[in-house]
């Protein structure tokens, strides 16, 4: 494969953006009950409004390119999502945005640049660190796994499935930690025992980019 | 969908719209109080912006009613931003509010201390502060039932929201500038305490079931506003052991010593009747005498609820002259009135 065929571009990140509207109202229901036990009930249904008003947004406003997607996707989250989860994947999708700028194409290594600047905007929006039981526990190991497969000179796609993996096992093992931040860090010790509803909506986000990639 | 519909029995029609529809009801029903924007979704009093007048905006999910959009009007708040049921608000919001509440003398946003309430109220105000107005905030975290530490989100804030908006609307209307009130918002919330008990759970109407599940004989104690479980699960008890158990934490907490005054406020979560909210004041009334300290004020009923959720809440203020002379002036709102 030469490095044309392993860059993805402005179809894969509408593409995505398309899947997550799909993947959260398909998961709108398992979102919210993981949500209920620890939290208060509404992360399910507010992923799957955002992400509405995210193909809404971009269908009436077709974008120039990547940077402009991501951005429209951004504004418009941080506009109807509302609680933590709007403020952090619009911060995410902004960060990410920004780190699209004047890139026609993305290469396995801008890949891997979207997702670190998405992530580095978590961080710094919730001032959440690994281990605190939020979505972080499943974006952290992502971009871990991420880096270690780009400086294997692996493509965007075998990237993207080990991020997937690496978050899926993150957000698996959010379950038995206690929350440190966030609503669920009320219940102190009886946080214990469930999936953190932020990380496996960033294990969802993770997925479905591989998806996107692969298509 | 429809199989959740029919678990829940709501006097509404699709659940999304409960949040728009509430405000345009409240709209219609005091026109006279405030106006009501539905894009972007907030509540300003009908003669905003006051000219000269600090402005003070709160807002939160919906589904506290009366507040804030029922503490919207003289006397109390300028502005509120309902976001959806038990869902902060959103930057545009609480921006577009806060505008139109801005009298040229700057806005106070009273935010209580929930993750995604200071993440989009800090988003607002970084919007707000670029276009030129004078925007401060006072996070409210009043309830001892969170162990404040570096290992929670810190304390949630509940019933000391309502105290403060009243004590401080009524200084916004005397005229105090907006560093002032910023200051006495902060006493309110540093001299409050609050805590919280459940007899059921409460269901979001989009969520379609109820938020936790409690047997016939279990109560929730030290519960949020949010329908999420408490510290812990206890078995229901009398009154009287209930409400000792809670005020002891609160009392233990700031702590409220012999000879305080206290602004007291027994606060139901929803599905209360008022008579076992009065037995409740009793009960308070007795411990609080018992311990040397004195009830000046009071409030009784639904103030700041979680939708349908049985259970109480109690919150005391250590007042002073100040607080309780603040406290005294006219109120005129949908959720609280008086002297007008």
């Amino acid at each position: 494969m030469g490095p044309l065929s392993m860059a993805g571009g402005k179809r894969e990140v509408l593409h995505w953006l398309d899947l997550l509207q799909q993947v959260y109202a398909a998961n709108r229901a398992w979102l919210t009950e993981l949500d209920s036990a620890i939290g208060d009930a509404d992360h399910g249904i507010n992923m799957d409004r955002g992400f509405i008003a995210v193909q809404a947004e971009l269908a009436a406003h077709p974008p120039a390119d990547i940077r402009s997607a991501l951005q429209a996707a951004a504004a418009t989250l941080i506009r109807h999502v509302g609680g933590a989860a709007g403020p952090l994947y619009g911060t995410f999708f902004l960060r990410a945005a920004a780190a699209c700028a004047g890139k026609p194409e993305l290469e396995a290594g801008d890949v891997v640049a979207l997702f670190q600047a998405g992530t580095q905007g978590v961080c710094e929006r919730g001032k959440a660190a690994a281990g605190d039981k939020t979505m972080l526990d499943a974006l952290l190991p992502a971009l871990e796994a991420m880096r270690q497969a780009l400086a294997e000179g692996t493509g965007s796609v075998e990237i993207l499935d080990r991020a997937a993996a690496a978050a899926e096992a993150g957000m698996r093992a959010t379950i038995p930690i206690q929350a440190r931040k966030g609503r669920a860090s009320y219940l102190g010790p009886r946080s214990i025992g469930h999936q953190d509803p932020g990380a496996t909506s960033a294990f969802l986000m993770l997925r479905a980019a591989a998806e996107a990639w692969r298509a | 969908m429809l199989g959740s519909q029919l678990e829940m029995k709501k006097l509404i029609n699709d659940p999304l719209d409960a949040p728009a529809e509430f405000l345009a009801g409240l709209a219609l029903a005091h026109s006279d109080l405030l106006r009501v924007s539905l894009d972007p979704v907030y509540v300003v009093r009908a003669d905003a912006p006051v000219p000269g007048k600090a402005g003070l905006l709160s807002g939160g999910g919906s589904g506290h009613e009366p507040m804030h959009a029922g503490f919207v009007g003289r006397g109390m708040l300028d502005a509120a931003c309902p976001g959806a049921v038990f869902t902060s608000p959103t930057p545009d919001q609480i921006q577009a509010a806060t505008r139109a509440a801005n009298g040229g003398a700057g806005v106070l946003h009273i935010v209580k201390n929930y993750t995604g309430d200071i993440l989009n109220f800090e988003m607002a105000a970084e919007l707000c502060q670029a276009e030129g107005i004078d925007v401060r905030a006072v996070v409210i975290n009043d309830d001892v039932a969170v162990e404040d530490s570096l290992y929670t989100a810190g304390r949630r804030g509940v019933g000391a929201t309502v105290l403060a908006e009243k004590i401080c609307g009524a200084a916004a209307e005397r005229g105090y500038p907006l560093a002032e009130i910023e200051t006495l918002c902060r006493k309110v919330n540093r001299r409050a305490r609050s805590v919280g008990m459940a007899l059921t759970p409460c269901t979001v109407p989009a969520a379609g079931k109820a938020t936790f599940e409690l047997a016939e004989d279990e109560i929730e104690m030290g519960i949020g506003i949010h329908g999420e479980p408490g510290r812990e699960r206890l078995p229901l008890l009398p009154a009287a052991e209930l409400i000792a158990r809670m005020a002891g934490m609160v009392v233990a907490d700031l702590p409220f010593r012999s000879g305080d005054q206290v602004i007291a406020m027994v606060n139901g979560m929803g599905g209360t009747p008022l008579m076992e909210l009065y037995i409740v004041y009793r009960e308070l009334h007795h411990i609080l005498e018992g311990l040397g300290i004195r009830i000046a004020r009071r409030l009784v009923g639904n103030y700041i609820t979680s939708l349908e959720m049985a259970g109480c809440s109690l919150t005391l203020l250590q007042a002073d002259d100040e607080l309780l002379s603040l406290w005294d002036d006219p109120v005129l709102t949908a959720g609280l009135r008086w002297g007008l």
